[in-house]
């Protein structure tokens, strides 16, 4: 991979990361009422330290095809409930709203992130 | 079925679901209270049933979204009211109001309103979340 795009990478997996996290909540939030459906979440600190361990696969030819996609998919874990219902739903909408919430917040500062770090670079392009 | 892409695929069809669950429960409201003189005809609440929807065969993704397959009748009895006087009364004076508890309902009623909510609010926090993406860097 380029220089530039090292530079961006791990803010660029993160910003990934949590766009799938955000989806994984969302599925939950939109099975609030379903009988047995159980709450689904992923941890993100492992997740990540494994998309930066591991990244896209190497190439050692020119004629190789690069590729992005990470070998492995994300482990997908089950959320414990504080309060079982009856029902056999593990989802909580209290705890799903806040960790929804929770993750919106660390996607935009990622975002914020990658701003900064594009526009450092743009100045440094135009030289002004 | 179509496919599960997106957080307006999963937010929609839910939010579809808890447009059914509202419409039974309207149903079922209007319908409290109603008598008929034989036990059969008489009306009986109707329930959707929800089922979970997954983006992928193996689960693997844990992005689902929820359907609601089809509607069911309880299998709850009409109450046999003694009016001798009602035009639709039976032979004995009795007739059958509609197997509907209209507390159940209402609770009901707030609960669909509440979630059809909480899938508008993740909608639109993710939709603005991809309109600050779509303009990143500028």
């Amino acid at each position: 991979m380029n220089k530039i795009g090292n530079y961006l990478d791990f803010h660029a997996q993160a910003l990934q990361l949590r766009s799938r996290r955000n989806e994984i909540l969302a599925s939950n939030i939109a099975n609030s009422a379903t009988p047995h459906f159980k709450a689904r979440d992923l941890n993100f600190e492992n997740e990540i330290q494994r998309h930066v361990k591991q990244g896209p696969l190497q190439t050692t030819d020119d004629r190789h095809f690069p590729t992005n996609i990470h070998p492995l998919r994300e482990q997908m874990l089950y959320r414990q409930p504080i309060n079982p219902s009856f029902d056999g739903n593990t989802v909580e909408l209290g705890v799903e709203q806040m960790e929804f919430s929770e993750n919106v917040v660390r996607y935009q500062t990622t975002l914020e992130f990658l701003n900064k770090r594009i526009n450092g670079l743009m100045s440094a392009i135009k030289g002004e | 079925m179509a496919e599960i892409k997106n957080v307006f695929d999963i937010a929609g069809r839910s939010m579809a679901a808890q447009m059914v669950r509202l419409n039974t429960v309207a149903s079922n409201l209007a319908n409290a209270g109603a008598v008929t003189g034989d036990r059969d005809s008489a009306y009986r609440a109707l329930k959707p049933v929800f089922e979970t929807k997954f983006a992928d065969e193996l689960k693997r993704t844990g992005v689902s979204t929820v359907d609601a397959t089809h509607v069911e009748q309880v299998t709850r009895e009409p109450e046999r009211v003694h009016m001798p006087h009602h035009p639709e009364a039976d032979e004995d004076g009795y007739v059958f109001r509609a197997a509907v508890d209209e507390n159940e309902e209402m609770v009901e009623m707030l609960e669909a309103s509440r979630q059809y909510q909480n899938n508008v609010e993740v909608v639109s926090t993710l939709r603005s979340l991809m309109m600050r993406t779509i303009s990143m860097g500028k």
